[in-house]
This record gives C-alpha cells, structure tokens and sequence, in this order.
C-alpha cells in the first residue's frame, strides 16, 4: 500500500513537471490562451453535485443536499462556499444556475487590489494570496458580479471566491465543479473554443437557446460562459453591466496622475514666483532704471 | 568628549521638558471630559472585540456592503473636510496673501490630525491590518490600482504635513537650529502637499468608478474625482470657519492677544472662498445633470434626497456665505459653513454608503459599535488637538 502510495505521488509529481513544461512551451509558441468554462443551463439537473465537490476540494462547508432543501429559495455565494446552484421558475420550465467567480478577462477586483492580492494568472483564473491582501475589501466594492466574500467574524478574515481550482489546473486536472458534473452541463477549455462550441449550440437549436451568450461580452469579457433558454435577466443574471472591461472606468484617471504629479508644481512654483513681493520690488526698480534710460 | 557631555545635557533637559508637559493641566470636570472619556473608554472595548472576534461581530457590514461608516464617514469624508490645510497653505505660501497667515499653523495642525485619526482609523476598518506595510514595502505594487496611488499619496501627505508644522515643534522645544532649517524646507513641502492633495482626494472618489452598477445614478459619473476635488475645497475652507468659531470660544484666553476685527477679516475672506468654490462646483453639478439627462431620476424619493444635497446644502449655503460676506454678517456665515458641511457629509455618505446598492431592500445602516468607535477616533483627536494647542505656540504666542 506504501509502495504503492509512492509510486502515485512521484507519478503525480513527475507528471505535474512535464505538464509545466510543456504548458510553458505552448504558451510560448501560441502566445497565453485563457482558460474558461461553458455552463450549459439547459442541461443542468440541479443535483448540486458541483456544490458539494468544491466544498468538498477546498475544505468549505459541505450542503447536506438531500435534505436542505435549499433550492426553494435564492441563495448567493458565500464565505462558506464558492459556487451555489439556483433554482429559476421560467415559462419554460424550472432553470438550474450554477454561481461563481466568473473570472472576468480584465477584472475590477484585481484593478482595484493595491497589493496584487487578487491577481490574474496567465492561465486565466483569478486568484487570491492572503499573505498580501490587507483585508481592505475594496474587491467586492469593484466586482460587478458581487463575487468577493470576507469572513466577517474571523481575527485573520479571508476573502473567498472561485479560483477555479488553480491549484488542480496545474495539476492537469479540471476543475472540481466540472469534473463532478454528471449531466455535461460544465465544460472546460479555453475560451476560444469553447465559444466556437457555444455558437455551435445556438445555431444549430436556435429554438432551445436564446441568441446570447453571457460572458461573451458582458463587463469586458468572461472567463465564465453562460448559454441560456430564457433571457438572462430572468435566470438572476445582470444584463445592464455593459460591455467596457471594469478597469477602464479608472484609465482616464490613472492617466492624469503624472500629469498632475509633474504639472501641479511646476505651476505652483511659478505662481510663487509671480506673487513674491521681493520681485515685484525689484522689477518696479529695473523699470525706472531703463525708464531713466530712455 | 566635550560634544558628547554638551548632548547629554541637551537631551536630559529635552527630556524633562516632555515630562513637564505631558502632565495634565487645568480642570478636569469640563462637560467635554465628561462626555468624551466614558465614550472614549467604551470605544476602546469595542475594539478589543473587533480585533478577537472579527469585524463583523461589531459592525453591521455584509456581503453586499463591504463598507461602511468606518470607511464613509471616518475616512471618506474627515480627509475632504481636513482639505483646508491644502487651501490655506496655497493662499498664505504659493499666493503669499499675509492676512491668513496667523490661521495657517492651527490648520496645518488641524490638517495633519485629521488625517492621523481618520485615515489611520482605516486600520481598524482593514481586515488583516499587519499587512498594511505590503503597499509600501515588498513585491506586491498594485501600479494600475488606484487605490495603490491613494495610500501613498496619503502617507507622503502625512510626512508633508508633518514637516510643514514641524517648525512649531522645534520652538516649543526650544531648538532654534531645527526650527530654522526647517522652516526654510516650507514652500517645497507646501507645494508637494498641495499636488497630492489633489491627487489622493480625487483618488478617493476615482475608487468609486468601477462600482458603477452599484452606485445610484445621480450619484455616478466619471467625473467624480474631480467632483471630489472641488468639493474639498469649500468643505476646507467651512471646517477652517467652524473650528475657528469653537476654538474662540474654548480657548479664548490663548487668543487673547489676537485682533478680533482681523480674525472677522479672515473668516469673511474664507466665506467668500467658500461661496465662489461652491457655485462653481453647483455649476458643474448642474452641467452633469443636463449632460447625463437625468430629469427623469429626481421624481422619486432618491430625486428628492437628491435635490436636498444640490440644492439645500450647496446651493443654499453658497448664497448664504455671499450675502454673509457682503453684509458682514458673521451669524449667517456661520449657519452657511455648518450647511455646507452637512452638504459635504451627506454627499460623501451618499456615494460610500447610502446610495451605494440603492436598489437593495437590507439597506446597510451603522450599529451602534459602530458610531460608538467613530465618536472616540473624533474625541482621541480632539484631546490630542487640544493638549497640542495648550502647550505649542499654535494660535501665535506661547502659553
């Protein structure tokens, strides 16, 4: 059994290395490609095995799901768990929504992270380090998808949100959430095609989807994919978030720091120099002088 | 050898002195004791509690309200009412305009307090505080976070400040030398003060920019920091205005020897500075309201909340401040500076925290932890302002 143990571990190991490497080599040779996933709610059951998989990988609460009957009512994300599932009573039926970080390809959060807390990967989760954040909760006042979540009632509070299983993603493993899915209403891949896959859907059932895909566009761009039979703002989906990425908002801003860093004083240093009595003293004399002259 | 005897004394009388002066003086039994202690005593076990148990065990922040008026009120608006130390320093030291400058040393110092409490009560408001040095220190720079940019330009606003009054430190402690070199390093500081004035309290609102699904309408747009600046300017110059009023009444024997008609002079000057800055700020309010076309949103209860910001305590108050200047009338400049105040505090308010999430039913609203914690940081700092004032040469001649 140790033995064996052994073996698995080093193949892991070994195996997690050549994945780097090679990873690094294709991201090298194709420039980065961000990592997504498709979330079909059409297909989605609503057994919340996802729900129970995450909890389960990163150590969060688990839902009792045969009896908590938490899909009677709304629930939202929470320090507790990453992702959630609701329900949505729809002309077309009950709608199953999977909830989580939708890992936004310029996100708010980490524009408005001071200290690189939360950071995009190149490989496209965003993540958190809780050796750097100070708890500022600043994230959650710039996600537009209200994902950030701090742990109120801790000395040490962290902030959680789907990573996206970064950790497994370098292991070569989907995310948890994905994997655990037994209706393949989650895909993983990269965005790119995943679109393709998405579109794919769409026109080839133009009755059973709507002509949307969310996350396509929405606050810039998602890492996160939604595909849809009735309109997204009846599934608990903003739709007024628009399509500039979040950081944007704050470009025109950092772009007039400098200027007024290196503009300001100079004109403050000349003012000074204007209003100085002792100039004006001096040039009243110059002006007689040359008058004198004349 | 000889050095070295010479700087012993030198710090054993330094010494002695602070010892002196740190004793308490006069009554202890002021209706302001009376009220600040117990309030200050209760503050501090507050804190004990949020540091064991967690922010959320005394606040009433949420998930949906990550901020509240620790940050809204303490942070938020304290450093735009603490703008009358940039103002006043650019009139007296960049324009060079001598009627202010008797004012400039209890700003400065009112300035420099300010933000020690108020943006230092940001650390009890931060969830892991001991990571507060990563901005400044290690690999972890956020360049592209504005929020980045308005911790720095606080802390080198503070080191500012600190050198701008850092001259009557020197007098009170008898050291002519320092007071000296560091009175020659003034007008640099000033003007450094002044630029990142303008940065960090236009930063302030620019952290606002990327809530904007969240933030109500009237309440967003892009100019927000430039909104912010503006409006520093006026809530500075009414704060200058409203503690000039109280600090004549509370420590008039340390003004004894001033002029009164030259302090009326200064504070008329003031009204009209406030009463210029303000319609210019009603006037760019008025430009976004036709830009953005928001007849529309003022016909429901937050257009009428609205209104009561724009119009009952900007443009009122700016009319009243010039009436109050042309008619030398102090009493209504008075009234004016504490509306407009109250115009600042709700405006600050409304975007921080009121209307922020308008379309929430659980609106957030402070628990009384949370305004207990609020009125000790004001209190702390008025006892420090108050032990400073009595004992350094702030309102001219030393005591």
């Amino acid at each position: 059994m140790d033995r064996r143990r052994f073996f698995a571990t080093a193949g892991t190991a070994a195996g997690t290395l050549l994945h780097m490497k090679k990873s690094e080599a294709a991201n090298a040779k194709e420039g980065k490609e961000f990592v997504g996933v498709l979330v079909d709610t059409t297909r989605c059951i609503g057994c919340r095995a996802c729900e129970v998989a995450c909890s389960v990988a990163w150590n969060n609460f688990v839902p009792d799901v045969k009896n908590d009957n938490a899909l009677d009512h709304r629930r939202d994300t929470s320090d507790k768990q990453y992702t959630v599932v609701n329900r949505f009573k729809t002309e077309k039926g009950d709608v199953f929504v999977k909830r989580q970080c939708m890992h936004c390809w310029q996100a708010a959060c980490v524009a408005m992270c001071l200290v690189n807390a939360m950071y995009k990967t190149k490989e496209g989760p965003v993540t958190w380090n809780g050796e750097k954040c100070l708890g500022c909760r600043f994230c959650m006042v710039a996600c537009p998808f209200d994902i950030p979540k701090a742990e109120y009632l801790s000395w040490n509070p962290r902030i959680m949100k789907c990573h996206m299983c970064y950790e497994r993603l370098q292991e070569g493993k989907k995310p948890a959430c994905v994997e655990a899915c037994p209706a393949d209403a989650l895909m993983f891949g990269q965005k790119r095609e995943l679109m393709e896959i998405a579109r794919h859907r769409v026109y080839s059932h133009p009755d059973k989807y709507v002509h949307q895909i969310y996350g396509e566009q929405e606050a810039g761009g998602t890492g996160w994919l939604y595909l849809s039979a009735v309109p997204f703002d009846q599934i608990g989906f903003r739709t007024d978030l628009g399509t500039t990425p979040y950081p944007e908002y704050t470009k025109q801003f950092l772009v007039s720091v400098p200027l007024v860093l290196f503009g300001v004083p100079a004109l403050l240093l000349g003012l000074s120099e204007l209003s100085d009595r002792k100039n004006e003293v001096r040039e009243s004399e110059g002006w007689t002088e040359t008058g004198a002259d004349e | 050898m000889n050095t070295t005897a010479i700087g012993t004394s030198e710090f054993n009388r330094v010494a002695s002195f602070i010892w002196q002066e740190l004793k308490p003086r006069g009554k202890w039994l002021t209706p302001f004791n009376v009220i600040s202690i117990p309030i200050i005593l209760l503050g501090i076990g507050i804190l004990y509690f949020r540091f064991v148990y967690g922010i959320g065990f005394v606040t009433n922040l949420n998930q949906y309200y990550p901020l509240g008026i620790w940050i809204g009120f303490d942070v938020v608006t304290g450093v735009a009412l603490a703008g009358g130390a940039y103002v006043i320093t650019f009139v007296v030291y960049v324009m060079r305009m001598e009627k202010y400058h008797s004012i400039v040393r209890v700003t400065v110092l009112n300035g420099l307090l300010a933000y020690i409490f108020y943006a230092g009560a940001l650390t009890l408001d931060l969830g892991r505080p001991w990571h507060i040095v990563n901005p400044i220190i290690g690999n972890s720079f956020g360049y592209n976070s504005v929020l980045f940019l308005v911790s720095w330009h606080f802390l080198l606003y503070m080191l500012t400040m600190a050198l701008e009054f850092s001259p009557v430190v020197a007098e009170w402690a008898q050291l002519e030398k320092a007071r000296k070199f560091l009175s020659g390093l003034t007008l640099g500081a000033v003007i450094f003060g002044i630029t990142l004035s303008i940065l960090h309290q236009s930063g302030l609102g620019a952290l606002f920019l990327m809530a904007k699904p969240k933030i109500h309408p009237l309440w967003y747009s892009e100019f927000i920091p430039v909104m912010f600046v503006v409006s520093s300017i006026y809530a500075g110059l009414s704060m200058i205005i409203f503690e000039g009023t109280i600090s004549h009444k509370v420590f008039r024997d340390l003004l004894a020897g001033q002029d009164h008609h030259r302090y009326e002079e200064i504070i008329l000057g003031l009204g009209k500075g406030a009463a210029i800055t303000m319609f210019v700020y009603y006037f760019f309010q008025a430009l976004l309201f036709i830009h953005e076309e928001r007849w529309e949103l003022i016909t429901d209860a937050w257009g009428y909340w609205y209104l009561l910001e724009v119009i009952g305590l900007v443009l009122i108050p700016c009319f009243m401040y010039a009436y109050a200047v042309r008619n030398r009338n102090l009493g209504i400049l008075k009234v004016a500076a504490v509306l407009a105040l109250l115009g600042i505090i709700l405006n600050r308010l409304n975007v921080t925290v009121i209307a922020y999430r308008w379309y929430d039913v659980d609106k957030y609203y402070p628990s009384w932890q949370e305004i207990v914690v609020t009125l000790t940081v004001v209190f702390t700092e008025i006892w420090i302002f108050r032990w400073i004032v009595t004992r350094m040469p702030v309102f001219g001649k030393r005591r």
